[in-house]
């Protein structure tokens, strides 16, 4: 990284390049003087990352406020906020994007209950052939989606499955099941199992002591399988591809349409998509931080690891 | 019961359980069914586990009766057995053999939700996404208990464990010490019929375990409730407990009170575990009798004599045969003439003399080859006796000689509670 040979102090860094350069120095040494032109390369760098990663997202909404007239969106001809008027101008598009959010709604479910059931398996206990299961999710994970796709219609084809709207789910919670699974087993990794006999023990049944103590310490690990689970069905394009029929989801007719030219109300409709996710994002960390700043204890006489 | 009835009735309801299961231990002396069932019977209860190489023993079986109002301690190296016997008791392994009885009904084979007995964790295990009340409040919900009652119960056990003010703080904003009262109130406030304890104070630091051990004490003394308390620190379970029993590879070595523990240890691995003790192994010269009892003449150098009452625990103790007896370090005197007198004297040479402020501590070796361990008292009128390579005598009264029993199970560990030693109030 540039920030190496001349470290910035962290009182006036920026956040990004703060952790970086504490992580990489001693604590001691990084008050010695440096040059400006360093500091001020470094500043400009962040910059360039961060505009990097947010320009594609930022032409994105612009672009749905475009005033163009002709089939090609790319050129600038003025604010309008026709197409957020005329959001469902195009019956295809609007089912088709119908068609995402349900399967994508439908698929976190389907593969959030099993996925979470798993992880709490592979998470809690000790098992013969555990081995193998984390060996079968991370190759679910791992496998090329062109592989999963191909042999998931082959499989259709043989027994006789009609592609549509169906097999589309079918293969999106397929998918899904294995990330949630690996993401609520890592939650439970620093989990104590006495915790759940303490139910047991005051006097909560199997199903109470999962309702009242396991789901609600697990929750926000299901809750970020589930979110993980939701944005990528809702953008799958290839295993969709394969198994789609005659089906259309949000992205096949987002790629149909790139030969003929974007609408710009595909812009508006991933705006919103956007917007949805960076609120749940928010919200999400501030529940997570409402929890998190209260006191501290009085004093750290023995506490237990 | 609760709080606000105060001490002094509160002990004088656990005397009077005391003096309850004392009548019984008079009336009904083993394997009794009287009216007031021990609080705790475990029947030949034994614990296997399959492991890859096969089965492994964690308990070997255990016959035990704990009185209802008993502080009983489970004592014993890790691995012994004590954490799987406790557990066993609370629910949550099932015996491979035997039976366990709360208040004389059979709780074998009934789940932990179901049992009227509470465990505090090793680790406290308080859940993390409850605050102190909810935490506290869990097993009174289960139950379904009404709300205000709820909250009554809950403010007088957290008043109790004097954590009142903390009632709507999380487990991780406390120190150790306030998380092991939540522990201790989460479970007392169902008034359950026993308490179990695995190790509560084993994650605090000294200073903090040794005011948490008075605390205990005073807790059990209020609720009157029966604690069974695992642990394997031996200063613990002498603080605490009405009785403890020493476990060793599955087995009860030892059921007594802290006294007879220390003054009778019945086998050379409870005398070992229990305070600092000589072992001195030696043949019988003869067998006589003295005005106590029958009393083994042990082998001895010249001018040296070691005797050894006989008791019932031992095997056949005839001419020839060996024995070990056991003396604690304090008991013995050090001189440099040979006193006279119907003592056990030995001859030995200082090898190591320690200043430890309250005490002195000096190594002997013996002329028999025993290398023998004596603490002096450092008290106003008491000066240096004696220096490394000294010669000394070492003498003992013939009482504080105690002849153990080999290593194996406590045949009296089945037997019915008696009148613990220190009683409460």
């Amino acid at each position: 990284m540039s920030a190496a040979p001349t470290p910035v102090p962290s009182s006036t860094s920026r956040p990004a390049s703060a952790s970086a350069a504490s992580g990489a120095m001693p604590k001691g040494k990084a008050r010695r003087p440096r040059g400006r032109l360093g500091e001020h390369l470094l500043r400009v760098y962040t910059w360039l990352i961060l505009l990097w990663l947010v320009a594609p997202i930022i032409s994105m909404i612009v672009f749905s406020f475009n005033d163009t007239h002709s089939k090609q969106n790319n050129n600038w001809q003025g604010f309008t906020l026709t197409w957020w008027k005329r959001i469902g101008a195009i019956p295809d598009l609007t089912t088709a994007l119908e068609n995402s959010l349900t399967i994508a709604l439908l698929s976190t479910l389907i593969a959030t209950v099993l996925g979470t059931m798993i992880g709490m398996a592979i998470g809690k206990h000790a098992f013969r052939g555990k081995g193998a299961v984390n060996l079968l999710l991370f190759a679910n994970i791992a496998a090329p989606e062109v592989v999963l796709g191909a042999s998931l219609l082959s499989l259709f084809i043989t027994l006789g499955i009609p592609r549509g709207y169906l097999t589309i789910l079918i293969a999106h919670a397929m998918f899904n099941i294995a990330y949630v699974a690996v993401v609520v087993s890592t939650r439970l990794a620093s989990y104590d199992l006495s915790l759940e006999e303490a139910a047991r023990d005051l006097g909560a049944g199997p199903f109470a002591t999962f309702r009242l103590v396991t789901l609600p310490i697990i929750f926000p690990g299901v809750m970020s399988g589930a979110l993980l689970a939701f944005s990528l069905s809702i953008d799958e394009y290839i295993m969709t591809q394969f198994n789609a029929g005659g089906t259309l989801t949000f992205p096949l007719w987002v790629f149909g349409a790139t030969r003929v030219g974007v609408p710009p109300q595909v812009n508006v409709m991933a705006t919103i998509i956007f917007m949805g996710g960076v609120l749940l994002a928010v919200l999400g960390a501030t529940i997570g931080r409402g929890r998190r700043t209260r006191r501290p204890a009085d004093d750290t006489a023995g506490a237990p690891a | 019961m609760t709080a606000d009835e105060g001490p002094a009735s509160a002990a004088d309801a656990v005397g009077d359980a005391r003096s309850v299961s004392a009548q019984v231990s008079t009336t009904v002396p083993t394997g009794g069914t009287g009216d007031a069932p021990p609080a705790i019977e475990l029947v030949g209860v034994a614990k296997e586990y399959m492991s890859r190489r096969g089965a492994v023993t964690a308990v070997e079986t255990i016959d035990l009766r704990i009185a209802e109002g008993e502080f009983f301690s489970l004592l014993g190296p890790s691995g012994c057995g004590k954490t799987t016997t406790l557990r066993m008791i609370g629910g949550f392994e099932e015996p491979s053999r035997g039976q366990i009885l709360l208040h004389g009904q059979d709780v074998t084979s009934v789940p932990p939700n179901k049992r009227d007995v509470n465990l505090v964790f090793q680790s406290y295990a308080l859940f993390p996404h409850l605050d102190v009340a909810g935490n506290v409040a869990f097993g009174l919900k289960r139950k379904g208990v009404a709300r205000g009652q709820v909250r009554r119960r809950v403010g007088e056990i957290l008043d109790l464990v004097e954590l009142g003010a903390l009632a709507d703080r999380r487990p991780r904003e406390l120190s150790g010490g306030q998380q092991q009262r939540v522990a201790l109130a989460r479970a007392l406030v169902n008034r359950p019929r026993a308490l179990l304890l695995d190790e509560p104070l084993g994650a605090l630091d000294l200073k903090l375990r040794q005011t948490m051990q008075i605390e205990l004490k005073r807790i059990q003394r209020e609720v009157g409730i029966t604690f069974v308390y695992v642990t394997h620190d031996q200063s613990e379970a002498l603080t605490m407990s009405d009785r403890i029993a020493v476990m060793n590879k599955g087995q009860i070595e030892q059921l007594a009170s802290p006294r007879e523990l220390y003054e009778r240890p019945r086998t050379r691995f409870v005398a070992g575990f229990i305070g600092t003790s000589n072992v001195l192994r030696r043949s019988v010269r003869t067998v006589t009798t003295d005005g106590t009892g029958p009393i083994a003449i042990l082998d001895a150098g010249a001018d040296e004599r070691v005797i050894v009452p006989v008791h019932s625990g031992l095997g056949g103790v005839v001419t020839g045969s060996v024995v070990e007896l056991t003396v604690r370090p304090e008991k013995i005197n050090m001189t440099a003439a040979r006193p006279e007198g119907d003592v056990c004297v030995l001859r030995g040479r200082v090898t190591e003399v320690v200043y430890l402020g309250t005490n002195t501590t000096y190594t002997v070796f013996t002329a028999g080859g025993d290398e023998i361990t004596v603490f002096w008292q450092n008290s106003a009128d008491a000066n240096d006796l004696a220096g490394r390579g000294d010669e000394v005598w070492l003498s003992w009264r013939e009482d504080h000689s105690y002849a153990l029993a080999p290593s194996g199970a406590d045949p009296a560990a089945a037997e019915a509670p008696t009148e613990p030693v220190a009683t409460a109030g």
